[in-house]
Protein backbone atom coordinates (compact mmCIF):
# COMPACT_ATOMS: atom_id res chain seq x y z
CA UNK A 1 0.00 0.00 0.00
CA UNK A 2 1.84 2.55 -1.48
CA UNK A 3 0.90 6.35 -0.95
CA UNK A 4 2.12 8.56 -4.20
CA UNK A 5 1.61 12.26 -4.93
CA UNK A 6 -1.09 11.76 -7.37
CA UNK A 7 -3.01 8.84 -4.82
CA UNK A 8 -2.55 11.33 -1.73
CA UNK A 9 -4.37 14.58 -3.90
CA UNK A 10 -7.70 12.12 -5.22
CA UNK A 11 -7.72 11.10 -1.43
CA UNK A 12 -8.15 14.68 -0.54
CA UNK A 13 -10.17 16.29 -2.95
CA UNK A 14 -12.19 13.39 -2.47
CA UNK A 15 -12.49 13.83 1.42
CA UNK A 16 -13.32 17.58 0.84
CA UNK A 17 -15.74 16.69 -1.64
CA UNK A 18 -17.83 14.92 1.79
CA UNK A 19 -17.09 17.74 3.80
CA UNK A 20 -18.16 19.83 1.98
CA UNK A 21 -21.57 17.92 0.79
CA UNK A 22 -21.68 17.11 4.17
CA UNK A 23 -20.72 20.55 5.84
CA UNK A 24 -24.59 21.13 7.51
CA UNK A 25 -24.86 17.17 9.05
CA UNK A 26 -21.16 17.64 10.89
CA UNK A 27 -22.35 21.37 11.98
CA UNK A 28 -25.78 20.10 13.25
CA UNK A 29 -23.98 17.00 15.20
CA UNK A 30 -21.55 19.63 16.68
CA UNK A 31 -24.68 21.98 17.83
CA UNK A 32 -26.24 19.47 20.47
CA UNK A 33 -22.43 18.90 22.44
CA UNK A 34 -19.89 21.31 21.02
CA UNK A 35 -20.11 24.39 20.00
CA UNK A 36 -21.88 23.70 16.37
CA UNK A 37 -19.53 24.53 13.95
CA UNK A 38 -17.44 21.49 13.06
CA UNK A 39 -18.47 21.36 9.26
CA UNK A 40 -17.64 24.58 8.37
CA UNK A 41 -14.70 25.24 10.02
CA UNK A 42 -13.43 21.27 8.48
CA UNK A 43 -15.62 22.45 4.85
CA UNK A 44 -13.38 25.94 5.15
CA UNK A 45 -10.14 23.73 5.54
CA UNK A 46 -10.73 21.52 3.37
CA UNK A 47 -10.91 24.39 0.32
CA UNK A 48 -7.89 25.99 1.36
CA UNK A 49 -6.15 22.75 0.95
CA UNK A 50 -7.93 21.90 -2.23
CA UNK A 51 -6.59 25.16 -3.38
CA UNK A 52 -3.25 24.35 -2.26
CA UNK A 53 -2.75 20.74 -4.25
CA UNK A 54 -4.42 22.49 -7.31
CA UNK A 55 -0.44 23.43 -7.66
CA UNK A 56 0.84 19.60 -7.73
CA UNK A 57 3.36 19.18 -4.41
CA UNK A 58 6.81 18.31 -5.78
CA UNK A 59 6.89 14.95 -3.49
CA UNK A 60 4.87 13.38 -0.56
CA UNK A 61 6.50 15.54 2.35
CA UNK A 62 6.03 18.64 0.83
CA UNK A 63 2.27 17.65 -0.02
CA UNK A 64 1.63 16.45 3.73
CA UNK A 65 3.28 19.22 4.90
CA UNK A 66 1.16 21.51 2.41
CA UNK A 67 -2.22 20.09 3.86
CA UNK A 68 -1.13 20.46 7.81
CA UNK A 69 -0.44 24.27 7.48
CA UNK A 70 -3.81 24.77 5.48
CA UNK A 71 -5.28 23.04 7.90
CA UNK A 72 -3.51 24.60 11.11
CA UNK A 73 -4.03 28.36 9.62
CA UNK A 74 -7.85 28.17 8.73
CA UNK A 75 -9.97 25.58 10.48
CA UNK A 76 -10.08 27.42 13.80
CA UNK A 77 -11.65 24.89 15.98
CA UNK A 78 -10.29 21.97 17.78
CA UNK A 79 -9.67 19.86 14.37
CA UNK A 80 -7.64 22.51 12.72
CA UNK A 81 -4.84 21.46 15.46
CA UNK A 82 -5.72 17.68 15.27
CA UNK A 83 -6.10 17.25 11.70
CA UNK A 84 -2.96 19.33 10.98
CA UNK A 85 -1.02 17.90 13.59
CA UNK A 86 -2.07 13.99 12.36
CA UNK A 87 -0.81 15.67 8.84
CA UNK A 88 2.74 17.08 10.06
CA UNK A 89 3.47 13.71 11.78
CA UNK A 90 2.81 11.72 8.27
CA UNK A 91 4.98 14.23 6.57
CA UNK A 92 7.38 13.61 8.56
CA UNK A 93 7.33 10.01 8.72
CA UNK A 94 7.28 10.56 5.31
CA UNK A 95 10.81 11.37 5.01
CA UNK A 96 11.70 7.27 5.49
CA UNK A 97 8.44 5.76 4.00
CA UNK A 98 5.53 5.73 1.83
CA UNK A 99 3.69 2.91 3.15
CA UNK A 100 0.30 4.20 5.01
CA UNK A 101 -0.02 1.69 7.47
CA UNK A 102 3.18 3.62 8.79
CA UNK A 103 1.83 7.00 7.74
CA UNK A 104 -1.27 6.46 9.42
CA UNK A 105 0.33 4.86 12.43
CA UNK A 106 2.25 8.25 12.43
CA UNK A 107 -1.06 10.05 12.59
CA UNK A 108 -2.84 8.58 14.79
CA UNK A 109 -0.04 8.70 17.23
CA UNK A 110 -0.01 12.45 16.74
CA UNK A 111 -3.65 12.69 17.17
CA UNK A 112 -3.81 11.17 20.71
CA UNK A 113 0.11 13.19 21.41
CA UNK A 114 -1.67 16.37 20.64
CA UNK A 115 -5.13 15.59 21.86
CA UNK A 116 -4.63 13.66 25.15
CA UNK A 117 -7.89 11.72 24.10
CA UNK A 118 -7.54 7.82 24.36
CA UNK A 119 -10.16 5.23 22.67
CA UNK A 120 -13.49 5.55 24.75
CA UNK A 121 -13.11 9.25 25.06
CA UNK A 122 -15.49 9.42 21.83
CA UNK A 123 -13.24 11.46 19.92
CA UNK A 124 -12.08 10.89 16.44
CA UNK A 125 -9.18 9.22 17.87
CA UNK A 126 -12.24 5.89 18.72
CA UNK A 127 -12.39 6.08 14.52
CA UNK A 128 -9.25 6.02 13.69
CA UNK A 129 -8.10 3.68 16.63
CA UNK A 130 -10.24 1.15 14.89
CA UNK A 131 -9.53 1.99 11.16
CA UNK A 132 -5.92 2.27 10.80
CA UNK A 133 -5.52 -1.74 11.82
CA UNK A 134 -8.18 -2.74 9.54
CA UNK A 135 -5.99 -0.88 6.79
CA UNK A 136 -3.16 -2.27 7.93
CA UNK A 137 -5.38 -6.20 7.36
CA UNK A 138 -6.13 -5.05 4.07
CA UNK A 139 -9.59 -5.09 5.57
CA UNK A 140 -11.26 -1.76 5.62
CA UNK A 141 -14.97 -1.65 4.35
CA UNK A 142 -17.74 1.11 4.11
CA UNK A 143 -19.28 -1.02 6.97
CA UNK A 144 -16.39 -0.93 9.39
CA UNK A 145 -15.86 2.58 8.97
CA UNK A 146 -19.87 3.42 9.67
CA UNK A 147 -19.55 0.89 12.82
CA UNK A 148 -16.38 2.84 13.90
CA UNK A 149 -18.77 6.48 14.06
CA UNK A 150 -21.48 4.85 15.31
CA UNK A 151 -19.66 3.25 18.16
CA UNK A 152 -19.03 6.92 19.97
CA UNK A 153 -23.02 7.91 20.01
CA UNK A 154 -23.50 5.91 23.72
CA UNK A 155 -19.86 6.73 24.89
CA UNK A 156 -19.68 9.48 27.17
CA UNK A 157 -16.84 12.40 26.03
CA UNK A 158 -14.22 12.71 28.71
CA UNK A 159 -12.24 15.15 25.80
CA UNK A 160 -13.18 18.20 24.13
CA UNK A 161 -16.45 20.44 24.42
CA UNK A 162 -18.40 17.53 24.82
CA UNK A 163 -16.75 16.57 27.73
CA UNK A 164 -18.58 19.63 29.80
CA UNK A 165 -21.59 17.98 29.03
CA UNK A 166 -20.61 14.51 30.89
CA UNK A 167 -23.26 12.02 30.83
CA UNK A 168 -25.35 13.92 28.90
CA UNK A 169 -22.92 13.79 25.61
CA UNK A 170 -24.17 10.36 25.47
CA UNK A 171 -26.45 9.45 22.34
CA UNK A 172 -24.68 12.13 19.50
CA UNK A 173 -22.38 10.72 17.38
CA UNK A 174 -19.05 13.07 18.31
CA UNK A 175 -18.67 14.73 14.88
CA UNK A 176 -14.89 14.57 14.73
CA UNK A 177 -15.47 10.76 14.89
CA UNK A 178 -17.99 11.69 11.72
CA UNK A 179 -15.69 13.63 9.69
CA UNK A 180 -12.86 10.98 10.03
CA UNK A 181 -15.09 8.31 8.99
CA UNK A 182 -15.60 10.67 5.91
CA UNK A 183 -11.87 10.62 5.42
CA UNK A 184 -11.19 6.57 5.50
CA UNK A 185 -14.51 6.69 2.87
CA UNK A 186 -12.48 8.90 0.66
CA UNK A 187 -9.58 6.45 1.02
CA UNK A 188 -11.96 3.64 0.56
CA UNK A 189 -12.57 5.31 -3.03
CA UNK A 190 -9.16 6.06 -3.77
CA UNK A 191 -8.07 3.96 -6.99
CA UNK A 192 -5.10 2.51 -6.85
CA UNK A 193 -4.56 3.45 -2.75
CA UNK A 194 -5.67 0.20 -0.61
CA UNK B 1 16.16 36.76 33.05
CA UNK B 2 12.86 38.58 32.68
CA UNK B 3 9.38 37.14 32.24
CA UNK B 4 6.93 38.17 30.75
CA UNK B 5 3.11 36.82 30.00
CA UNK B 6 0.72 35.59 27.23
CA UNK B 7 -2.64 35.31 27.25
CA UNK B 8 -4.94 32.93 24.76
CA UNK B 9 -8.38 32.88 24.16
CA UNK B 10 -10.86 31.95 21.47
CA UNK B 11 -12.40 35.53 21.70
CA UNK B 12 -10.70 38.72 21.33
CA UNK B 13 -12.37 40.51 24.02
CA UNK B 14 -11.65 38.42 26.83
CA UNK B 15 -8.00 38.33 25.42
CA UNK B 16 -7.64 42.37 25.13
CA UNK B 17 -10.11 42.47 28.47
CA UNK B 18 -8.07 40.99 30.63
CA UNK B 19 -4.96 42.61 30.38
CA UNK B 20 -6.57 45.36 31.92
CA UNK B 21 -7.28 43.64 35.32
CA UNK B 22 -3.65 42.32 34.93
CA UNK B 23 -1.84 45.42 34.35
CA UNK B 24 -3.68 46.68 37.70
CA UNK B 25 -1.09 44.93 39.79
CA UNK B 26 1.66 44.26 37.21
CA UNK B 27 2.07 47.33 35.10
CA UNK B 28 5.70 46.84 34.19
CA UNK B 29 4.78 43.40 33.03
CA UNK B 30 5.67 42.28 29.58
CA UNK B 31 1.66 41.14 28.34
CA UNK B 32 0.82 39.97 24.89
CA UNK B 33 -2.45 38.36 23.57
CA UNK B 34 -3.50 36.19 20.90
CA UNK B 35 -7.51 35.94 20.76
CA UNK B 36 -9.97 34.66 18.25
CA UNK B 37 -8.84 32.73 14.39
CA UNK B 38 -7.14 34.53 12.04
CA UNK B 39 -10.57 36.27 11.13
CA UNK B 40 -11.13 37.18 14.61
CA UNK B 41 -13.99 34.48 15.18
CA UNK B 42 -14.29 32.63 17.88
CA UNK B 43 -11.45 30.29 18.14
CA UNK B 44 -7.98 30.23 18.65
CA UNK B 45 -5.00 30.53 15.69
CA UNK B 46 -1.46 29.19 15.74
CA UNK B 47 0.15 32.27 13.85
CA UNK B 48 -1.33 34.87 16.20
CA UNK B 49 -0.20 32.55 19.46
CA UNK B 50 3.27 32.44 17.55
CA UNK B 51 3.10 36.18 16.82
CA UNK B 52 2.32 37.06 20.74
CA UNK B 53 5.49 34.88 21.52
CA UNK B 54 7.61 37.26 18.98
CA UNK B 55 6.03 40.70 20.28
CA UNK B 56 6.97 39.76 23.89
CA UNK B 57 9.77 41.39 25.03
CA UNK B 58 10.23 38.74 27.88
CA UNK B 59 13.26 36.00 28.09
CA UNK B 60 10.74 33.66 29.36
CA UNK B 61 7.36 33.68 28.89
CA UNK B 62 4.32 31.76 30.94
CA UNK B 63 1.20 30.82 28.94
CA UNK B 64 -2.21 30.93 29.47
CA UNK B 65 -5.10 29.62 27.92
CA UNK B 66 -9.12 29.56 28.53
CA UNK B 67 -10.08 25.87 26.80
CA UNK B 68 -8.82 23.05 24.92
CA UNK B 69 -8.54 23.39 21.41
CA UNK B 70 -6.30 26.83 22.64
CA UNK B 71 -3.71 24.63 24.29
CA UNK B 72 -3.19 22.65 21.39
CA UNK B 73 -2.38 25.63 19.17
CA UNK B 74 -0.79 26.69 22.00
CA UNK B 75 1.54 23.43 22.32
CA UNK B 76 2.33 23.56 18.21
CA UNK B 77 3.40 27.32 18.75
CA UNK B 78 5.60 25.98 21.41
CA UNK B 79 7.02 23.63 19.05
CA UNK B 80 7.38 25.41 16.32
CA UNK B 81 8.80 28.97 18.54
CA UNK B 82 12.47 29.49 19.36
CA UNK B 83 11.38 31.54 22.74
CA UNK B 84 11.49 29.46 26.04
CA UNK B 85 7.44 28.95 27.06
CA UNK B 86 5.82 27.59 29.93
CA UNK B 87 2.55 26.34 29.57
CA UNK B 88 0.38 26.51 32.52
CA UNK B 89 -3.29 24.48 32.88
CA UNK B 90 -4.50 26.43 35.57
CA UNK B 91 -7.46 28.78 35.86
CA UNK B 92 -7.41 31.23 33.53
CA UNK B 93 -7.57 34.59 35.27
CA UNK B 94 -7.04 33.45 38.63
CA UNK B 95 -3.44 31.96 37.24
CA UNK B 96 -2.84 34.75 35.30
CA UNK B 97 -3.71 37.46 38.01
CA UNK B 98 -1.45 35.32 40.45
CA UNK B 99 1.77 35.10 37.90
CA UNK B 100 1.75 39.02 36.74
CA UNK B 101 0.94 39.94 40.68
CA UNK B 102 4.15 37.95 41.58
CA UNK B 103 6.31 38.71 37.79
CA UNK B 104 6.16 42.95 39.23
CA UNK B 105 6.95 41.78 43.01
CA UNK B 106 10.56 40.67 41.29
CA UNK B 107 9.52 36.55 42.23
CA UNK B 108 11.56 33.93 40.35
CA UNK B 109 10.08 31.09 38.06
CA UNK B 110 10.09 28.27 40.75
CA UNK B 111 8.09 30.34 43.15
CA UNK B 112 5.87 31.48 40.60
CA UNK B 113 4.79 28.19 39.80
CA UNK B 114 4.70 27.02 43.37
CA UNK B 115 1.87 29.49 43.46
CA UNK B 116 0.18 28.69 40.48
CA UNK B 117 0.05 24.54 41.47
CA UNK B 118 -2.99 25.15 43.42
CA UNK B 119 -4.69 26.74 40.84
CA UNK B 120 -4.56 23.57 38.73
CA UNK B 121 -8.03 23.13 37.15
CA UNK B 122 -7.37 21.44 33.98
CA UNK B 123 -5.85 18.05 32.67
Amino acid sequence: MTLTVDTLCTWMNKFADKVETNRQHLSDLDTPIGDGDHGFNMDRGMKAVEEKLATKPADLTSGFKTIAMALISTVGGASGPLYGTAFLEMAKKSASTDDLNELLEAALAGIEMRGGAKPGDKTMVDVWDKLVPEVKAGNLTEDKIKAAVLATKDMVAHKGRASYLGERSKGHIDPGAESSGYLFEAMLETEGLL
Amino acid sequence: MSLGITLVSHVPDIANGLPQLLKQVAKDVPITTAGGTNDNDIGTSMEKIMHAFDENSADEILAFYDLGSAKMNLEMAMEMSDKKVHLYDVAFIEGAYTAASLIQAGVGLADVEKQLKPLKIKD
